[in-house]
């Protein structure tokens, strides 16, 4: 069995349980198991996440997406730098972009005065970051392929020829 | 007035639907989980649905071509080329129809003449004998087994052949069966339709929708086909667009312009923004039509598993979305045990005689409900099997 279907399955279906995986994959738990247990080994699977619907969450979070421009190394270019970046706490996701600027980085907290700190005394003030902009999110419509709108579900006939 | 003489009798004497016969026990009911679908449970991927959209803002609510709209005729010979291997001319040798039934009906009707004999492999879909009849024809079964996993077995259709008859229907992948024709069963079919001189109708709707690694060959590509082939397809099962109610035929001209002029006075046209969906799927839905396929080979795969772990005998299909599981050995029949099924445990699957009378001991279970509804079902089933 190729590991891709594997993949595939857990990147929407994380919960299975291996024989489950198993039986949807036709073949056996124990050949499940070990090409998962490749995958963390290697490291292509980093972990496994539910996708949480924070607009309806009791708890105060804040988010921003902040556009990042910054002076590449000589040696390395953005790596060392992005790296640096993406190790603090308050940073849920760090891309490296083409266009308008280089980081695309995520920073969730409690309250926009936490966020604002963190860009004004951490982020900006790092060696080789030339400028923020911060965009403070307001609603997630998708993510991570989940629509967040609630889908109707259409009826269909219980029978049908 | 009294109505008892007033109808039509090739229309009376149709039999009520075994399929209708069951729907009406369900009706109603919401506890019911069912395997008795015979659609995707997938909704139009959301591109196909958008170009609907797109193409009503646009203000596209007029007549097509009765052939259908000249760029969806493109789309459909470039698609056909490319999966069946069969090249079509777009301006006389397709016509875009309301869904494949349609283009069976007017396809049988532009055929034959009255008594004239079609031939259609059994257990099928439930349309085709009625179609043949309405159509004055003669519809004759040619039954088939599982020892052949339900492909139509050249010999049983040599000698079901007489000089009246006309036509063949070949549905392959089957509903209900799931059965696949291999290729040198279909050789050997190609070889008596060319022998025989008949016309070959086949009904290719579930023709992506494979899971056996094998490509998929119509008829209408075997050497010599072509000329005495319609091939019929749609939307409706690979790209999960039933209720858009499109299909077409590419055939020989003459047949294609006789099919046409019924369809011009009865249909018109196929409706125009169903039009507009399908060239969004036949030119890029591809990639979401895969995906749907995966989705249910998985759970083709975990159904029939289940199935024959519980001791019912269930060969494993080839195409489509239903598996046939053998119910024979538990001395009940297909009506039986499915309504037994349906009010101990309720499970809806449709007797196999829904679909002929050689469907008489098995039962037809569609896979496309969610991998979770199938799982219940399954345990449902498990135990009710356990009390017979």
């Amino acid at each position: 069995m190729s590991v891709e279907p594997l993949l595939e399955l857990l990147a929407t279906h994380a919960r299975l349980s291996d024989a489950d995986l198993a039986d949807r994959l036709n073949t056996t738990e124990n050949e499940v198991r070990a090409k998962r247990e490749a995958c963390e080994r290697e490291g292509r699977i980093l972990g496994y996440q539910a996708v949480i619907n924070d607009d309806v969450s009791e708890a105060e979070r804040v988010a921003a997406f902040i556009e990042v421009k910054m002076t590449p190394e000589r040696d390395g270019g953005f790596d060392r730098l992005a790296t640096r970046i993406s190790r603090f706490d308050e940073v849920s996701s760090c891309y490296l972009a083409s266009g308008g600027f280089d980081l695309l980085v995520l920073v969730e907290g409690t309250s926009m005065k936490e966020i604002a700190q963190f860009v004004s005394e951490k982020l900006s003030t790092l060696g080789g970051v030339l400028s923020t902009s911060t965009h403070f999110h307001l609603k997630t419509y998708k993510k991570n392929g989940c629509i967040f709108e609630k889908p109707v579900q259409p009826e269909r006939l219980i029978v049908a020829p | 007035m009294n109505w008892n003489d007033k109808i039509a009798k090739q229309v009376s004497d149709i039999p009520r639907s075994g399929i209708r016969e069951f729907f009406d026990l369900v009706t109603g009911r919401s506890d019911i989980i069912s395997l008795g679908v015979g659609e995707p449970d997938f909704v139009t991927p959301w591109h196909i649905r958008e170009a609907a959209i797109y193409s009503l803002e646009q203000g596209r609510t007029t007549y097509t071509s009765n052939y259908g709209l000249e760029s969806l005729r493109q789309s459909i010979v470039k698609y056909v080329k490319g999966f069946f291997d069969v090249e079509y001319n777009p301006a006389n040798e397709v016509l875009v129809t309301v869904g494949v039934s349609e283009a069976i009906d007017i396809a049988l009707r532009a055929i034959l003449n009255p008594g004239d004999e079609v031939l259609y492999h059994e257990p099928c879909y439930v349309s085709y004998a009625p179609s043949v009849n309405m159509a004055y024809g003669v519809a004759k079964a040619v039954p088939t087994s599982k020892k052949d996993l339900f492909a139509l077995n050249p010999e049983v259709l040599a000698k079901a052949i007489t000089p009246k008859t006309k036509v063949l229907m070949l549905n392959f992948p089957t509903n209900p069966t799931g059965a696949v024709a291999p290729l040198e069963t279909l050789k050997a079919i190609a070889e008596l339709c060319i022998k025989h001189d008949l016309i070959v109708i086949t009904d290719e709707i579930y023709s992506e929708l494979r899971y056996d690694d094998e490509k998929h060959v119509s008829i209408a590509s075997l050497p010599g086909m072509k000329e005495r082939t319609l091939l019929l397809h749609g939307f409706s099962k690979a790209f999960a667009m039933t209720g858009f109610r499109l299909g077409y035929a590419c055939g020989p001209e003459p047949l294609i312009s006789a099919m046409m002029k019924i369809h011009q006075y009865s249909m018109l046209c196929a409706p125009i923004m169903s039009q507009e969906a399908a060239i969004e799927a036949l030119e890029h839905g591809t990639p979401a039509m895969l995906k749907m396929r995966e989705s249910y080979r998985q759970r083709r795969n975990y159904l029939v598993k289940r199935l024959n772990d519980m001791g019912l005998d269930c060969h494993l299909p080839g195409g489509a979305f239903y598996v046939f599981p053998d119910i024979s050995k538990f001395g009940l029949s297909s009506k039986e045990f499915a309504t037994r099924l349906l009010m101990e445990k309720q499970v809806a699957a449709v007797p196999g005689t829904a679909f002929g009378e050689s469907g008489e001991g098995f039962l037809r279970c569609c896979y496309a409900t969610a991998f979770e509804q199938i799982q219940e079902a399954c345990d449902r089933m498990e135990s009710f099997v356990k009390s017979l």
